[in-house]
């Protein structure tokens, strides 16, 4: 089980969480002029990134927020865990 | 005095016997043996027999690794365990053991098994029976294979052992307390660190429990592990596990400890949970799981009495039991010349120490022992195959020339075979972790490599050689481990260990064989599975190349075994065979749980009604003491109906139907989702969520609502009141209530972050009973104040509050039946008064109690829509036929730009409506396809499915709602809904059956 470390609350296990799909996919401002590509790229096109992954988590079983996560999906480690309309914070080259 | 005990030695209680039974037979043993260990102080060998081929099978090991020796321990009828190492189950008075699979008898003779059953089991036979008449299968094959094969029987009653569950917060946690775990444990703890330390072993100390003569810092071996284990104790930081298994590694340092507390009692204290479940989380990790000795691979290795000999020593050493009279010991590493001194030295004869190694290689400090003590050694042997039936009575030897020919050198007689294939690391929880493995060739394994999370390796498991090194690789991680998790420094110890350095290393694979003969017998790489070197070599014949591949054609390493003695022999016969090395044939996956774990420890208290959260609504007891008849949705149980004298469901639900529309019914709606949101933008959040327009909804009225996902299909629905200008009162589907809620803040906390606005769920905060039918207002009329109930003041889709029975209230005039109805919403804590006063109240006007059923059925008569039920997931508002409720002047509303794609409006979707059978007295199944014309042939062209379908007692014949193609234009046809033996026609209908323009609704 994960340890998720909420910004609201600080670490807790995975099971407290629900996961929300990936991070920064902005509904169009104005969705009646959106083109049918541009519908079909937010509805239902996502990134299934090897590495470094910016995803959406709630904490659903605790304060209720949302927040934003980078996590590199071949180790399961979180490199960091940010607020909603926060941009992800830079991640170390040299990182584990 | 058992025959095979020793006079004195072990660790065993020798001032305390005790009795025991193995399959009928009453034996003795010592408090400390393990069944294995007492069995064969009796000379008792033949334990069980193999899973394919029934082969008697004695004892390999003496520890978790043993793959051979499983047995059920019975304690009475629901107390029954099986497949148990009886290398592990410690003897207690009175235990009682059988043994398993031992079809058709433990004694029967192995040849008319062999012959009867090895030609329906060769490797990959559970893939290849797939091929056969799949009515032979059925029939013949599968019950006799399943008879046949297998391991121990599960009990048939309910476990009534409690478990327990625990969650433990910690420093470093240490996984084995051999030397090199408890010098780590010791380690981490002089600096501070919180520890904890477990062993799957009753007492601790590892490998040194089957050790003489090793000495630690000047102390005997067993007087270093009291005082280790002593100054562990005392420490408040660190809790000792003895008698736990790590089973799994999960990821963040998650491991998984089962705690087995009473197993090994006679009368267990009625207090004591059976077994414990850890669930820890450390901030660092040390394996010191150490190593496992391998057999090696020949012909006939198998027989009861063809031994590890490690497991021999350890018999000696630690239990006082001699193995047998006379040894022959096959050394593929210097381990077997250890064990072989102290057998010797413990009486046992040693006929010859055949070494399978050349002479070059056979010369490390033990072998030289074994020499100098006068043993026979000889190199450069091989096996070429055992004699015995139910035990081994002679080993036939080769010796291979310095060409690779192989001649027959000898045929000694023994009672006992001992092998040493050299150690297999125990990096299973390593694995686990994901960390890397690498492949050590001098050694001949796998040994840790890379960790991927904070963990670390020490001791054997990281191939140490000698006792010292363990020790000092133990005390180095402890120290390292505590630094890395609490920042606080220690120095490690410095151990004097004394030990004479038996090198473990050895060659995986089999033991060379005369080229193109046929071998004699069968040569077992993995006991527990019956997979021989034959099976191997079949699937690469077969074309199976990967290890991978090979482990599942064979299932060589599953099981219980997870390839703890099996794996690395696999590996390197795979690899001779196929003229790779051992890493390029890779290496299979180490899967949880290192040893099995019960269910009950996973369930814990989670079992019968603590299995899953209980909802109950507020007339539950009522309910209760009614008789009514229970359904489960979701985690609520919801009233099904009432019956009343013996009443059938039908009678019932025609009933309770038919006294809604003539007088009045009363229903607990309080599982329907409630949401209250508040704030200034409380009709902007909502205008921008739901399909309708809510600014033109006056405070103390409702609608209903329609909530799309951002694709155009329908997600939930639900009456929507306006109890302020800031404040709606949103009611949800009972399924939808927490996901609605989710998506509510989704979209507040990360979309329209610019709205002032809050929700509370307040699902439980309220008690709803539904009051449906025409002589409701007369009901309610007695019990209301501060509230005109007339139809002027409060007309259909109002909101008011009021009291009823002093109680507050808030009171929705809404129907979901097409009556005149109303929901009274009291605080949860009145809703069963309310719902007593209420039903006392009404029976002066035939007031009946009516349940989910009747609630469908007349809802359906109407054509009211149950999302989730008559939609799919991929039904819009028009589809459903409620695209009238769609706020049409809105810009955007969630669902708007998704609507407006090509693929959601056109014209041949599936529409809802109704369905009429021809025959009124039919009803459909819900579910079941439609088709345009009857009699088609396979594959007909369906062109919808049946979504609702009921007898409708109003009405006097049948009901059904169905998505169809293109439907609402096909009212008035004919269609066709093929069932096993007829098409039955129906006549597409408009979905509403009953009340079509609302009179009554609006009374
Ligand atoms: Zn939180």
């Amino acid at each position: 089980m994960l340890i998720i470390d909420c910004p609201y609350c600080g670490p807790r296990p995975e099971l407290e969480f629900a996961h929300g799909g990936q991070a920064h996919v902005v509904r169009p401002a104005d969705p009646a002029a959106a083109s049918d590509d541009d519908w079909l790229q937010y509805l239902y096109l996502r990134d299934n990134t090897r590495g470094v992954f910016a995803e959406r988590w709630r904490h659903a079983r605790g304060c209720g927020r949302f927040f934003n996560a980078l996590r590199d999906t071949t180790t399961d480690q979180f490199l960091a865990t940010y607020r909603a309309g926060e941009q992800p914070p830079a991640v170390p080259r040299d990182r584990p | 005095m058992s025959r095979f005990r020793t006079t004195r030695g072990g660790r065993i209680d020798r001032s305390r016997p005790v009795r025991f039974r193995f399959d009928g037979r009453d034996y003795e043993g010592f408090a400390g043996d393990t069944l294995a260990a007492a069995l064969l102080a009796s000379g008792v060998h033949l334990l069980g027999r193999s899973f394919k081929y029934h082969r008697p099978r004695g004892i390999l090991a003496a520890g978790a690794e043993e793959p051979n020796a499983l047995v059920t321990v019975v304690r009475d009828a629901a107390r029954r365990t099986p497949n148990l190492r009886a290398t592990q189950i410690e003897v207690y008075e009175g235990l009682v053991a059988e043994s398993q699979n031992r079809w058709p008898s433990l004694a029967l003779d192995v040849g008319a098994v062999n012959g009867l059953f090895a030609a329906f089991l060769p490797a990959g036979f559970y893939n290849k029976t797939f091929m056969w008449p799949r009515s032979a299968w059925h029939a013949l094959y599968e019950p006799r294979i399943r008879a046949a094969a297998g391991l121990g029987v599960a009990p048939g009653l309910p476990d009534p052992d409690r478990y327990a569950q625990r969650y433990a917060h910690c420093d470093v946690l240490v996984v084995g307390a051999g030397p090199a775990g408890l010098a780590a444990a010791a380690g981490a703890a002089s600096a501070g660190a919180r520890v904890i330390l477990c062993d799957e072993q009753h007492e601790f100390g590892g490998s040194l429990l089957a050790e003489r003569g090793a000495t630690i810092d000047a102390m005997a071996a067993a007087d270093w592990i009291v005082a280790q284990h002593a100054a562990l104790a005392s420490n408040p930081r660190v809790t000792l596990l003895p008698r736990t298994t790590a089973f799994g590694y999960f990821p963040h340092n998650n491991v998984g400890l089962c705690e087995r507390i009473t197993d090994h009692l006679a009368r267990p204290p009625a207090a004591l949970p059976r077994e414990r479940l850890w669930q820890v989380r450390a901030r660092e990790v040390i394996f010191a799981t150490g190593a496992i000795e391998r057999p090696l691979v020949f012909p006939g290795n198998d027989r009861p009495g063809v031994m590890l000999a490690s497991a021999a020593r350890s018999y000696l050493n630690r239990y006082g039991v001699q193995v047998g009279s006379r040894a022959v010991v096959l050394a593929g590493s210097d381990a077997a010349y250890a064990a072989a001194l102290d057998l010797a030295a413990g009486g046992v004869a040693i006929a010859l120490i055949a070494d399978v190694r050349e002479p070059g290689r056979a010369q490390g400090p033990a072998a030289t022992a074994a020499r100098d003590a006068g043993l026979a050694v000889e190199t450069s042997m091989t096996a070429l195959g055992t004699s015995g039936r139910r035990r081994v009575s002679g080993v036939h030897l080769g010796r291979v020339g310095n060409d690779g020919s192989i001649r027959p050198a000898a045929s000694l007689r023994c009672d006992v075979l001992l092998m040493s294939g050299g150690y297999t690391p125990s990096v299973h929880l390593h694995s686990q972790s994901r960390g890397k493995l690498e492949f050590d060739a001098a050694f001949g394994a796998f040994v840790p490599g890379t960790a991927a999370e904070r963990t670390r390796c020490a001791g054997g498991v990281r191939a140490t050689h000698t006792l010292g090194a363990a020790l000092e690789d133990g005390a180095a991680a402890g120290v390292a481990a505590a630094l890395a998790a609490t920042g606080h420094a220690a120095a490690a110890h410095r151990y004097a260990a004394r030990l004479p350095e038996a090198r473990l290393e050895g060659t995986p694979g089999a033991l060379p064989q005369p080229a193109g003969a046929v071998p004699p017998a069968k040569a077992f790489v993995d006991f527990q599975n019956d997979v021989t070197t034959r099976d191997l070599a079949l699937a690469r014949r077969e074309g199976f190349e990967s290890i991978e591949h090979i482990k599942r054609y064979t299932t060589t390493g599953m099981a219980t075994d997870q390839g703890k003695t099996s794996g690395l022999n696999a590996l390197g016969f795979v690899a001779a065979e196929s003229e790779r090395r051992i890493p390029e044939v890779g290496l299979t996956t180490y899967r949880m749980p290192y040893t099995p774990v019960t269910f009950g420890s996973f369930a814990g208290v989670a079992r019968g009604e603590l299995f899953d959260p209980l909802r109950k609504t507020p007339s539950h007891d009522w309910v209760v003491a009614q008789g009514g008849v229970f359904e489960d949705v979701g985690q609520w149980k919801r009233t099904r109906y009432f019956p009343l004298g013996g009443e059938s469901l039908r009678a019932a639900v025609d009933r309770e139907c038919l006294a809604v529309r003539q007088h009045v019914g009363m229903f607990d709606a309080s599982t329907l989702g409630k949401i209250e949101v508040v704030g200034r933008d409380a009709a902007t959040f909502l205008n921008r969520l739901y399909v309708n327009n809510w600014s033109t909804l006056a405070p103390g009225r409702a609608r209903y609502g329609i909530l799309l996902r951002d694709d155009g299909f329908v997600y939930d629905d639900g009456v929507v009141a306006r109890l302020a200008e800031d404040r709606f009162h949103v009611t949800t589907t009972t399924g939808g209530a927490a996901r609605v809620f989710g998506m509510m803040e989704d979209y507040i906390q990360t979309e329209w972050t610019d709205l002032s606005v809050w929700i509370t769920s307040t699902t439980e905060q309220w008690a709803v009973i539904a009051l449906q039918g025409p002589r409701a207002r007369d009901v309610l009329a007695g019990l209301v104040s501060g509230v005109d109930l007339s139809p002027a003041a409060l007309p259909h889709m109002a909101v008011a509050h009021g009291r009823i029975c002093g109680v507050p209230m808030m009171l929705f005039r809404v129907s979901f039946s097409g009556e005149l109805g109303f929901e009274i919403n009291v605080p949860a804590d009145y809703g069963a008064e309310t719902w007593a006063a209420i039903h006392a109240a009404g029976q002066a006007h035939r007031i009946t109690p009516y349940g989910t059923e009747a609630m469908h059925v007349l809802r359906a008569e109407k054509g009211y829509i149950i999302v989730g039920q008559d939609t799919d997931g991929t039904m819009t508002p028009d589809d459903a036929g409620v695209a009238w409720a769609i706020g049409k002047a809105k810009s955007d509303f969630v669902g708007k730009r998704g609507l407006a794609r090509a693929a959601l409006r056109r014209p041949d979707r599936k529409q809802l409506v109704g369905l009429a059978t021809v025959d009124p007295g039919v009803v459909l199944e819900e579910g079941a396809q439609v088709v345009a014309t009857p009699g088609q042939a396979v594959p007909l062209q369906m062109i919808g499915h049946v979504t609702s379908s009921y007898h409708s007692p109003v009405l006097g014949r049948s009901i059904a709602l169905a998505a169809i193609v293109g439907g609402r234009a096909r009212t008035g046809q004919t269609l066709y809904v093929p069932m096993p033996g007829a098409d039955i026609p129906v006549q597409v209908t408009p979905p509403v059956f009953y009340d079509r323009d609302g009179a009554r609704l609006n009374a």
